[in-house]
């Protein structure tokens, strides 16, 4: 499975798609990157005329590359036929210890501590362009398949 | 291991995973993992990932599926250690 292929099984469109390129995956783990486009709607009201990513979205952020994507590779030999992958988020702690601005590229870096009985758990850590640390923790999830309705 | 000894245990690692009081402390046999003792499937898989390192047994799928109350995990972990 390739990474534009999970990409593309990613269960999330514009305006809250948060991820833009996988550099790597493998049963142990995922890194990826996507960048804050100045003009992305949360932008608009957090906080007035201060904009800062807000610390749900880069929990989102780290949810859809760390766990989601890693979740869909993990569970590629399962699905079968037209399916695609559904996820449910089970539980997420996370540290904030920078902030991220408008225009910033951001890279997730998750390592799986397991994944059994369809779920996984990641240890999942941000960082801006300095390679600073931006927030870190744990994210965990389930992962099944559905039924494929697209054409 | 005697049942209590292993009931016990099991309360053990329940523990941090419990969301009823009330169900904790009147935890025996019969109780239900879910609907008696609030923990949440997500939870429940910690549970017995937490088993298997405490007796050091492999849970399978099947077992997994079957390990709904206190009852039926006892069962399993002592088939399991039986096993060994």
């Amino acid at each position: 499975m390739t990474t534009t292929e999970i990409l593309n099984l990613l269960p999330y469109s514009p305006p809250f798609l948060f991820a833009d390129e996988l550099c790597e995956i493998s049963e142990d783990g995922v890194k990826g990157t996507y960048t804050y486009k100045p003009d992305e709607f949360f932008y608009q009201g957090h906080f007035t005329n201060f904009p800062i990513t807000p610390g749900v979205i880069l929990t989102e952020t780290m949810a859809q590359i760390g766990a989601v994507c890693l979740g869909i590779y993990l569970f590629r030999n399962k699905m079968q036929g037209p399916e695609i992958p559904q996820i449910a988020l089970t539980s997420v702690e996370i540290n904030f210890h920078a902030p991220v601005f408008p225009g910033e590229k951001v890279t997730v870096i998750s390592q799986k501590k397991y994944f059994r009985f369809n779920k996984l758990c990641c240890a999942v850590e941000m960082r801006n362009s300095h390679d600073i640390i931006v927030c870190s923790g744990s994210i965990s999830g389930f992962i099944k398949s559905k039924k494929c309705t697209k054409e | 291991m005697t049942t209590e000894a292993l009931m016990e245990k099991l309360k053990g690692i329940v523990k941090p995973y419990v969301k009823s009081e009330e169900g904790f402390k009147n935890m025996t046999e019969n109780s239900d993992f879910l609907n008696d003792l609030k923990i949440n499937s997500a939870n429940l898989v910690d549970v017995i990932l937490d088993i298997e390192t405490e007796f050091d047994i492999i849970i399978d799928n099947d077992s997994m599926e079957k390990m709904l109350n206190v009852k039926a995990a006892m069962d399993i972990i002592t088939t399991k250690l039986n096993e060994k």
